[in-house]
Parts: C-alpha cells; sequence; structure tokens
C-alpha cells in the first residue's frame, strides 16, 4: 500500500477545497452544511495522515515533486511535499486536533449568522491548508508560503468579529509582529541561497553534513540560525516578540485552541527541529535559543500568575510552555521539543476549548473573579479540564510529565542553571493553573443571578472532543516513557530517529546516573505537588476583592509594562518619524524645493518683463547697445 | 509583401493610434466607450497573439524595421523581446481592465477623454516596442502628451498645478534624455546612409569612454528615476495621482512608471555598463532609501489616493534597486514584478474608485466599516491588498522574493535595511484596511452599495490573475529568460 | 577710387541712422533711417562687390555681380516692410491722431 504516498498532496488540497466551497458558498449555504464540509474535508484529511502514518512508520518516506514553482537560470524551487517521520507526526497532531476544534466550532459558534459562519470556516480550512503546507513543505519556499499562510489566517481570525476595533488592532499587532519574524526568516533563506543556491532541505542538510563539500562557513551557519529564530520568535512567540500572543485572544475561544496554542505557534519549533542540522552545527545560536526559551517561560510564568483573564492565563502559559520547548531545541533534545509539541497540543487544546465551555456557559464572561463553583453545573468540561491541569503541571502519568521531564533532563546535562530556573517555572505553572482551576471551578459563584441562572452544561459538539482530547492529555505521554522506566518504552524518540540522525552524530549524547534523573523527577514533581495544592487551597475560597494590586503584583498584573514599552520605543518613535518624515522633509524639503525651482523661474520672469517697457527707443538702444558689444568682443577681446 | 508591413509590433502600435484618432469624431458617448474598448480588446488579442505567435526570445525573433529619416540613420523599427512582450501585455491587459472599470464613469467630452486614453496606450506600446533611439524618444513624449491634457482637463480641483508639475518635471527628464540620445549618437559608427546610426544594435555597440558614461548615464539615468519615480524625484506623483481622473492614475501607475524600469533595461544598462558598476551603490542606496522613505509616509496618507501614491513609490524603488544590482536573480524577480504591481496598483485604484464612486469620499478619516455592506468589495481588496504587501501565493511574492534575493548578494546591510519595508508595507496596509472596512459603519458609510456584476468582474480577474502568477509564476520567467541573460553577458 | 572711401561713407550714413531712430518721435522719420541703415548696407555690398571682381573677375566671370544680388533683395524686403509700415503707421494715426512712437507702448497694457 505505497501508493497513499502519492495522493498526500490530497491532506492539504482538501481543505483548500473545503475553504473555496465555504468561502464562495457562504450567502447560500446552510449553517449544517457549511459546518459539516468544513470539519468533513479535515477528517478526511485526518484519516488520509493516519494512512500516511503507518507508512512511514514502515519506513517510507517520500518527497514529491509536483511543478516547478520557480525555475529559471539563478534558481529553481521546485512545489515539493516531504513526508517523513517529523511531518508525518505533524500531520496527525495538525488534522487531528484541527478535526475535534472544528466539530467543537460547529456549536461554539453556531451563534452566528449562517454567512459569518460559514466565512469561518472557511478561514479555518484555510488555515488547516496553510498550517499542512508548512509542515510537508520540501523546502524553505513552500515552508514560507505556509508559514506566511496561518499568519495571514491569524490574522483574519483574530479580526473575525471585525466591527470591535481593539479586536482588529490585535489582529493587527499579530500579523505584524509575525511579519518581523517573518523577515529573519526570509534573510536567513536569501543567505542560504546565496550560499548554496538551492532552498530544498535535502540537498541543504547534505551538503552541510558533508564536511568536505560544506559551502557553509560557522559564520554563515551561526548567522542563518539566528536568522531562522527570529522567525521562530515571531510566530511562536518567543521574547521579544511574544506580546502578540495574549492579545491575539480576541479571537474566538476556538481558534485560540487551535492556532494560537495546538499548531501555528508551535511553527517555530517545527521549522528548527527540521532544520536540526544547522542549528546543532552552530552551539552559540543554540545557546541563544536556550537561554531565549528559558527567560520566555519564566518571564511568561509570572504574569500568568496575575492575570484574571481565563483565556489570558492560558495564553501565558501558552507563551511560558513554547518557552519550554525552545529550551528543549537550545539543548539539543530535538525529540524532547517535539514531544512537547505534541502532549502540549493536546492538553493546551483541551485547557483552551474547556475554557471556551466555560465562557460560552457564562454568556461571553471571561472574567474568572466573576466564575466560581461551576463544578457542579459543568461536570464534564470540570473533569477533562482537570486532567488538563494536571497534564500541564507535569504530573504523572499524565502526558506533560513525559515531555517536560524530558527537556528539563536534558537541560540539566547541558547547564544545571537551565534545570533550576526551569523548574521554578514548571513550579509556577502548577500554581497559576491551579490558581485557574480552583477559582472557575472550586469555591462558590460569583457572577449575576442571571448568568447563574444560565449556566448549563455544554452540548455533545463541544463535550466530545473535550473527552477525546482529555484522554489524550492523558495517555499522549505514554509513547515517550523514559528509559529508566520502561526499556525501549521511548517509541516517539525511536520513531523520529532518522530525523536527527545527522545532529546525533554531532552532538554526543550522554547519559545521566538513574539515581540523579530520579531525583530530578522528584524535585519538579514535588515541588509542582506542593505548588498545586497551595495555590487549590488558597484560591479555591476566593473573594472578589476591591483592592488595587500592589508591589509587584502591580508590574506582575500589568505584564511588566513590556506593551508600554514597546509603545514608547517603536510605535510612538515610528509614527512620530513617519509623520517628520510626511510633513517637514517631504512637504517643505523636497517638494518645497522642486515647487521653489518652480517658484523661482515664475518671480525671476516677472523681475525679467519689466525690461518689455513697449518703449521702442529702449528697444533700438538695447539692439544698439548690444551691436556694440558684439563689436568690442569681436575685435578687441 | 503586405506581411513585411504590417506585423504584430506595428498592428500593436496602430489599432491604438488609429483607433485613438477615430474616437475624436465619435459623436455619442456610449459609442466612444464602446469603441475604446473594442479597439483595447482587439490589442489585447493582438498582444495575446504575440505570446503565441513565437516562441524565439531573441530580439530579432519580430524584429521590423524601415528606413524612416534614412539620411540621419533614424529608422522606424520595432521588435518584441521578452521583456517586451510582458510590459506590451500588461499594456494591453491594463486598458481593457480600466474601460470597463470605469464604464460608469462619464465624462465631459468623452469623444475626446477616450480618444487621448487610446493615443497614450500607442505611446506606450511605442516604447515597449521601440529599437530605434529616436523612435523611443519619440513615443516617449507621445506617451506623455495624452496624458498632460488628461489630467489637466479632467481632474480635480488643483489640477492646472498638479498637472503643469508632473509635465514640467517629466519633460525635464526627457530633454536629459535627448541631449544623451544626440551625443551617443554622435559616437556611433557610420552606415551606408549615413554617418552614424539611432539604431538600438548601434547604441548597444557604441563606444564611449569611461569618463563619457559616467555623465551620459546621469544624463538618462534621471530621466528614467523621474519616470519611475525613484527618491527624491517622486513629489510629482502623489500630487499627480491625486488630481488625475482615476482611469489615468491607473493608466500612470500601472504602465507608465513601467517606463523607466524598462527604460533602465532596454537602454541604460546595455549602453554604459562600466557607468552602471561604477554607480550602482549610489542607486541602490537611493532607491532603498526611498523604499522606506515612502512607505513611513504611506503611514501618515489620510487620502487613499495618496496612500496609494506612496505604496507604489515604495514598490518601484524597490524593483530599481533591484536592476542594479545586476545579478541575474535580481533581474528575474524585476521581471515578474514590473507585470505584477501593475495588475495590483490597477486593482487598489479600482477598489478606491469605487469607494470614491459610491461615497464620494476618499479621506480614510471619514470611512470605516465598509465590510458590512460589501463584502465582496472587502475580500477582493483584502486579495489585492495582502498581493501588495507580498504574500506568498500572490503574484508579488516571487519578485519580491528574487529581487531580495538579489540585493541580499549584493549588500546584506542594505537588504536589512530594505527588509524593513516588509514590516512597514503590512503597518500601512493593514492600518488602511482596518480604517476603511472594519470597525463600525458610520453614517456615511452605512450607505454604500455592494458593487455591481461587471465590477465583480474586474476584481475577480484580477484576483484570478494575482493568484494565477503567484501560484504558477513559471510562464513569465520563461518569457523573459533571454532578455535577462543577455543583458547580463555585459556585466560578466 | 580705394574701397574705403565706400566704407567711411557707409558707416557714417549707418550712424546716421542709428542716431536718428534712437532720437527722433516721428514714426514716419524712425522709417526713413531705416531706411538709410539698409542702403548703408546696400552701399557696402556693391562696393565690395565691384572690388571683389576686380580682384578676381578675370579668371571667374560668373562671379561677375553675385553680390549685388544681394541689393536686389534687400531693396524688395524693405519695400515690403515699408509697405506694411507705413500701413501699420496709418492705423496708428487713425487710432490715436499721432505718429509719437513713445505712444505705440499700448500693447503693454
Amino acid at each position: 500500500m505505497n501508493n497513499v504516498l502519492q495522493i498526500v498532496w490530497l491532506i492539504p488540497v482538501l481543505p483548500l477545497i473545503g475553504f473555496l466551497i465555504n468561502g464562495l458558498g457562504r450567502k447560500n449555504l446552510s449553517k449544517t452544511f457549511s459546518g459539516f464540509i468544513g470539519s468533513g474535508v479535515i477528517l478526511v484529511s485526518f484519516i488520509l495522515s493516519c494512512w500516511v502514518f503507518i507508512q512511514v512508520k514502515n519506513g517510507n518516506t517520500h518527497v514529491a515533486h509536483y511543478y516547478d514553482f520557480i525555475n529559471t537560470l539563478s534558481l529553481k524551487i521546485g512545489m515539493d511535499f516531504q513526508i517523513d517521520q517529523l511531518s508525518s507526526l505533524f500531520l496527525l497532531i495538525i488534522t487531528g486536533v484541527g478535526f475535534l476544534i472544528h466539530v467543537y466550532s460547529t456549536s461554539y459558534m453556531h451563534d452566528e449568522e449562517p454567512k459569518d459562519f460559514a466565512k469561518y470556516f472557511a478561514y479555518l480550512n484555510l488555515f488547516i491548508f496553510s498550517m499542512l503546507l508548512l509542515v510537508m513543505g520540501g523546502n524553505f519556499i513552500i515552508m514560507f508560503i505556509g508559514w506566511e499562510g496561518v499568519g495571514l489566517c491569524s490574522y483574519l481570525l483574530i479580526g473575525f468579529w471585525f466591527k470591535n476595533n481593539n479586536y482588529n488592532d490585535a489582529a493587527k499587532k499579530a500579523f505584524i509582529m509575525n511579519r518581523i519574524g517573518d523577515l529573519g526568516f526570509l534573510l536567513a533563506v536569501f543567505w542560504l541561497i546565496a550560499k548554496t543556491n538551492t532552498t530544498d532541505f535535502h540537498q541543504i542538510f547534505s551538503l552541510v553534513a558533508d564536511t568536505q563539500k560544506n559551502p557553509l562557513s560557522t559564520f554563515d551557519i551561526t548567522g542563518i540560525t539566528l536568522l531562522l529564530f527570529v522567525g521562530a520568535t515571531g510566530k511562536s512567540a518567543q521574547i521579544p516578540l511574544y506580546t502578540w500572543l495574549p492579545d491575539a485572544m480576541a479571537g474566538p475561544t476556538p481558534v485560540s485552541a487551535l492556532i494560537h496554542a495546538a499548531t501555528m505557534v508551535t511553527a517555530g519549533i517545527y521549522m528548527i527541529a527540521r532544520s536540526n542540522i544547522l542549528f546543532s552545527m552552530a552551539p552559540f545560536t543554540q545557546s541563544v535559543i536556550a537561554v531565549i526559551g528559558l527567560a520566555t517561560a519564566i518571564l511568561a510564568a509570572t504574569i500568568a500568575l496575575k492575570q484574571n483573564d481565563i483565556k489570558k492565563v492560558l495564553a501565558y502559559s501558552t507563551v511560558s510552555q513554547l518557552g519550554y520547548m525552545f529550551l528543549g531545541l537550545g539543548v539539543g533534545a530535538y525529540t524532547g521539543a517535539v514531544f512537547h509539541v505534541m502532549t502540549h497540543a493536546f492538553f493546551k487544546a483541551l485547557l483552551f476549548l474547556g475554557a471556551g465551555s466555560v465562557i460560552h456557559a457564562m454568556g461571553g464572561e471571561q472574567d474568572m473573579r466573576n466564575m466560581g463553583g461551576l463544578k457542579k453545573y459543568m461536570s464534564i468540561t470540570h473533569i477533562t479540564f482537570l486532567l488538563g491541569c494536571l497534564a500541564i503541571a507535569g504530573m504523572p502519568p499524565f502526558s506533560g510529565f513525559f515531555s517536560k521531564d524530558e527537556i528539563l533532563g536534558e537541560a540539566f546535562k547541558q547547564n544545571p542553571l537551565y534545570w533550576g530556573i526551569a523548574v521554578i517555572g514548571a513550579l509556577m505553572t502548577a500554581f497559576y493553573m491551579f490558581r485557574l482551576y480552583a477559582m472557575t471551578f472550586l469555591g462558590k459563584f460569583r457572577g449575576t443571578h442571571e448568568q447563574e441562572h444560565h449556566l448549563h452544561e455544554s452540548p455533545a459538539a463541544i463535550t466530545f472532543p473535550l473527552i477525546v482530547l482529555a484522554i489524550l492529555a492523558v495517555v499522549g505521554g505514554w509513547v515517550g516513557i523514559p528509559e529508566i522506566f520502561m526499556h525501549g518504552g521511548h517509541r516517539l524518540e525511536a520513531f523520529l530517529e532518522p530525523v536527527f540522525a545527522p545532529s546525533n552524530d554531532i552532538v554526543a549524547k550522554h547519559h545521566l546516573e538513574h539515581s540523579t534523573e530520579y531525583m530530578l523527577m522528584g524535585i519538579s514533581v514535588g515541588g509542582a505537588l506542593i505548588a498545586l495544592i497551595y495555590a487549590w487551597s488558597k484560591f479555591s475560597k476566593y473573594e472578589k476583592t476591591t483592592a488595587e494590586e500592589t508591589g509587584i503584583g502591580k508590574i506582575l498584573s500589568n505584564k511588566w509594562y513590556v506593551d508600554e514599552l514597546y509603545d514608547a520605543v517603536i510605535v510612538k518613535p515610528r509614527q512620530s518619524v513617519a509623520a517628520f518624515l510626511n510633513n517637514v522633509v517631504e512637504k517643505k524639503g523636497i517638494d518645497g524645493f522642486v515647487n521653489g525651482i518652480g517658484k523661482g523661474v515664475n518671480y525671476s520672469s516677472r523681475q525679467i518683463r519689466l525690461l518689455q517697457s513697449g518703449q521702442v527707443g529702449n528697444y533700438v538702444l538695447l539692439m544698439v547697445i548690444g551691436i556694440l558689444v558684439l563689436f568690442i568682443i569681436q575685435f578687441f577681446l | 509583401m503586405f506581411g513585411n508591413y504590417i506585423t504584430i509590433p506595428h498592428l500593436l502600435i496602430f489599432i491604438p493610434l488609429i483607433a485613438g484618432l477615430l474616437n475624436f469624431f465619435i459623436k455619442s458617448e456610449a459609442g466612444a466607450k464602446l469603441w475604446s474598448l473594442l479597439a483595447a480588446f482587439a490589442t489585447l488579442g493582438i498582444s495575446i497573439l504575440s505570446l503565441v505567435y513565437s516562441k524565439n526570445n531573441d530580439l530579432s525573433g519580430l524584429t521590423f524595421n524601415y528606413e524612416w529619416l534614412k539620411f540621419i540613420g533614424a529608422s522606424f523599427s520595432v521588435s518584441l523581446d521578452g521583456v517586451g512582450r510582458l510590459l506590451t501585455l500588461l499594456t494591453a491587459v491594463s486598458f481593457p481592465l480600466i474601460f470597463i472599470a470605469t464604464y460608469k464613469n462619464s465624462y465631459k467630452n468623452p469623444a475626446s477623454f477616450y480618444g487621448l486614453m487610446l493615443l497614450a496606450q500607442a505611446g506606450l506600446m511605442g516604447v515597449f516596442l521601440a529599437s530605434d533611439a529616436l523612435l523611443f524618444y519619440f513615443f516617449w513624449e507621445l506617451a506623455l502628451i495624452p496624458v498632460y491634457f488628461l489630467c489637466s482637463i479632467w481632474g480635480g480641483e488643483k489640477r492646472i498645478q498638479a498637472t503643469f508639475k508632473f509635465f514640467i518635471y517629466t519633460f525635464a527628464g526627457s530633454l536629459l534624455m535627448l541631449i544623451g540620445i544626440i551625443y551617443t549618437y554622435l559616437q556611433t559608427a557610420a552606415t551606408p546612409f549615413s554617418d552614424h546610426s539611432f539604431a538600438i544594435t548601434a547604441f548597444h555597440s557604441v563606444l564611449v569612454s569611461p569618463a563619457q558614461q559616467n555623465w551620459l548615464f546621469w544624463l538618462f539615468f534621471i530621466a528614467f528615476a523621474i519616470k519611475m519615480p525613484v527618491f527624491p524625484f517622486h513629489t510629482w506623483q502623489p500630487d499627480t495621482y491625486e488630481q488625475s481622473p482615476t482611469a489615468v492614475t491607473m493608466l500612470l501607475s500601472g504602465v507608465m512608471v513601467k517606463m523607466g524600469l524598462f527604460g533602465l533595461i532596454r537602454w541604460l544598462l546595455p549602453m554604459f555598463p562600466q557607468a552602471v558598476m561604477k554607480f550602482d551603490t549610489i542607486v541602490i542606496i537611493l532607491s532603498i532609501t526611498g523604499v522606506i522613505y515612502a512607505s513611513l509616509i504611506a503611514i501618515k496618507q489620510d487620502d487613499l489616493k495618496r496612500f496609494a501614491a506612496y505604496s507604489s513609490i515604495a514598490h518601484i524603488g524597490l524593483m530599481c534597486a533591484a536592476i542594479f544590482t545586476t545579478k541575474t536573480i535580481a533581474l528575474e524577480g524585476v521581471m515578474i514584478q514590473m507585470f505584477s504591481h501593475g495588475i495590483n496598483i490597477i486593482g487598489l485604484w479600482i477598489v478606491i474608485e469605487l469607494i470614491e464612486r459610491n461615497l464620494g469620499v476618499r479621506k480614510i478619516s471619514q470611512l470605516g466599516g465598509i465590510a458590512h455592506k460589501a463584502p465582496v468589495l472587502t475580500i477582493m481588496l483584502v486579495v489585492i491588498a495582502l498581493a501588495n504587501i507580498a504574500l506568498p501565493l500572490t503574484n508579488a511574492f516571487v519578485g519580491e522574493f528574487m529581487m531580495f534575493s538579489g540585493l541580499f548578494q549584493y549588500n546584506i546591510w542594505i537588504t536589512v535595511f530594505a527588509g524593513l519595508s516588509i514590516i512597514l508595507a503590512a503597518v500601512y496596509t493593514l492600518n488602511m484596511i482596518q480604517k476603511v472596512f472594519y470597525g463600525e459603519a458610520n453614517t456615511l458609510t452605512a450607505t454604500i452599495k455592494e458593487i455591481s456584476l461587471n465590477e465583480k468582474l474586474v476584481l475577480g480577474l484580477i484576483v484570478v490573475m494575482i493568484f494565477f502568477a503567484g501560484v504558477y509564476p513559471q510562464p513569465f520567467f520563461d518569457l523573459t529568460k533571454n532578455t535577462v541573460s543577455t543583458l547580463l553577458t555585459r556585466f560578466k | 577710387m580705394p574701397v574705403n572711401y565706400y566704407i567711411f561713407l557707409s558707416v557714417a550714413l549707418f550712424c546716421i541712422g542709428v542716431v536718428g531712430v534712437l532720437t527722433r518721435r516721428n514714426a514716419i522719420i524712425v522709417f526713413m533711417c531705416v531706411e538709410l541703415m539698409l542702403n548703408a548696407a546696400n552701399l557696402l555690398l556693391v562696393a565690395f562687390s565691384k572690388m571683389h571682381h576686380l580682384a578676381l573677375g578675370l579668371n571667374f566671370p560668373n562671379l561677375a555681380s553675385e553680390a549685388q544680388i544681394f541689393v536686389f533683395f534687400i531693396m524688395v524686403v524693405a519695400a515690403a516692410e515699408v509697405s506694411v509700415g507705413l500701413a501699420i503707421i496709418v492705423m496708428i494715426y487713425r487710432n490715436t491722431h499721432s505718429i509719437d512712437v513713445n505712444f505705440l507702448n499700448r500693447l503693454k497694457h
């Protein structure tokens, strides 16, 4: 059954067809039909992806070339799809989680008008299409097409309710910050083209791996990888480009789950994992990535401690978790990072969808201070949410434990300090997640009576994805059981081995003592457990207060004032430079000069005109003088 | 015998020329519109025919020539090479689009309006086809004069002032070029009939010393730079775009600015390679400064027309810089981008025109919330705007990607600086979309009507072209491959 | 007779003409002075023609009177000019009842 690899193009094309049907027919389609089409195409893609995955697992990898995208004297770029272990795993995550979120959306967005409903599904399908292009691309260009495409869909979906200008601002911010990263990505690609004259993954990686023919110097590789990482910071919301992600919560909640938690934001990790050989050859870049990842993880975790908007907490938690993944990439734990991408996709999608279910029940309320005690109204949401919280807090045997532990372990090997800081972040994660859980589901209800009356468990289209994701959040980690628990338990590592093999050749792996490993695990799990219990006990009795935050709490709830800082350092100066150029340089300077020439001609002709007195005698006199002058010049000079 | 004289290049010039002259005698408005539309479609047909007529891409592929002013070595010789095919196609595509999009506008004295439009088309075709320096100059001016009348008769309030500035500015540039042409002519080798020759081959093989090249280069470059326009010669453009009737603005920004770029590729680079190598850095820095400068200014514009003008200046600046890198990849990018930019900017103008016709204003601050009442218009605009910021799978991506790539091979730091325009383009374009189309509708914009079928058709066609060239750009590369390689042999 | 005499006479005539044009206000007298200048030029042409003819005439008989032909041209032009000019003066006189050239700056306004 090799032929499924011949029709891999169907996997992205099906969502594209769904996009076209929903987009073009949005005025005529019923909600049921557009929901059905929107979810159906993703389901078919998912089934195909499973099939592809099985093929890949049997060892059939494949690069499909469809046509020459660019074929010129200077450059050859094919429309290539690469199917290997890494991309097939991402295919599964994207189409699988994507399908669940589509199903969820059919219910969540049901209050929209039919044409907006269809538009929503059109955008969502377009997003899946772009994301699939991103992971299936066989060269940097196809990847970049998807890379920008997901940014566009993110923009469209954040600004889905476009009447509200705050949402539009958030959408614009997301797009522009992504664009800053994209510039880095593009520069890296230009650099690659300049040096290797190709963008093809296979060619570049085999060129680089070959020490004899390697056209890239260490400086080149460091530069390229740093620029690629700039691209990743934009897309995956790392310092300094992370501020768009919390604002992106303006979009519908399923969008936050799909785009801003499970898939798009992991594109940066995918890209670095894909080009792991380059990064392994640039130790400097790796340490930069590790430090930035760690700093982001901590910074976002501190901010999440004090947020009261349920989606904002999850957003900062996402930023923080992405930081862990980058830490993993930075210390060379590519498998660990990809593993965390996978488990994170499960539990973070679950948490967002659960939050969506809560928001749905609360009639649009997102402030946790007005929630509380929802446990007894929404049992399925409650239980699944709890499982998600346990998974993200890294409690064994939930999925988050395995993936996070792997990253932490690798970080310890690299530098114990990394590990120490990362564990503090993990404790904060446990704390703010259970703060969130306790404030939402425990205690007594703090909202209005109207809201209380309205509280209800969500319909099956919402709870079904929650249940599936909850199961995955629990068992998802079992594909990567560490060696110390079970020999050969890390099936994911074995599966991904061919992709990361070149890097593993470069970076020597050393193993920790089993006792050390147990100790590290014990500390992180124990610490998280303490944080968890503390948060649980403290916030289950939460009462609404009107007291202003003070001191460090105020700084945290204002997100370290980073937005204000960017505003003052970048946005405002840009505005005033633009105003200066427009009002002074352009109007007074350049245009003034040009118009000045015109005015000068006008003025001088007005002066010279006075010579034209109309007195014939004057003219003749001037003529005579002119002739005399000519004579003098002719004969005497 | 007849076939020796009437060929595709001739048809491309003479159909609009004759149709335009005849147009002046048509009495009824509907007749004038129909006649000019027919002529535009006929030209388009010929232009498409030229793509299939000959697979032979070299300059001699479709060259025809007979003596014009034999005694001074000038001849009426036209030829159609790759870049010529591309730009004549762009010209031929633009005019039907412009005519259909503005079909509902009524102009006073329509016969003259459409007649002058067609004459401008004839001039443009001549510029792209001429392979004789004197003929090139002749058409260069012929394209300018109808536009002058179009702007000064049918323009906005301050049209006289703006048009005067435009005319004097470009005319001054043309005169510099004329001096350059005459001087170069005097250096050319003798022909059997005269002492010198205006033929393109003579100009390309002209022997001038590096010292002479230095100043000849600037004579030509300033003429082209004003036309494009390159910073700091650009200030005529926003004024002219703002004051001209939109049909003329489309013509100016979609096709006419390409004359400058075309002039660089066809004449300046092959003639003075040493001077190009010498001054490339200055020109590139000027162009890139202009790119960033215009992008920043675009953020601050309130008038949609001025907004589009500055956005266009930014894009053209990048193309000019890419040409001067003399890198294969950059030039290939320029070729496709010349076409793409024409299509995109015309699309943008059509949207602006529709808004203005519908609501009577084009101030960004007075608009908002159009997306509620006119979703189709909004979708079309968003696609065009995304093409404007070179999103992948739209036509502009391939071109910009390759141009930047060439620029990178030229100099990394200039590329980093120029790359800021990628971000700034997103800033100003999204700002515009948000302020004009999103948000709550105000009392004025609540009255907007959805666009009609033929407008949907035109914009739909543009969108299709945007995606076609974005997904499958290869035909454009094949078309211009030989032009690029022949050109670059001079720089090896 | 040496050609110098003709030149002196001609220069004298020309200067009289110039001074006349510059100083007189009567349009008809100005006209006559212009004629004087033209005829000074004519005189020179004839004189030089004769001189060259004497020098070269034996070898090139065809050169004989080429310069003198210009004199006829000038006379024709002068005649044409006078007829137009006088017509203008008549018209001015009808309008302003004066032929003072200083009144002719009306076009300026």
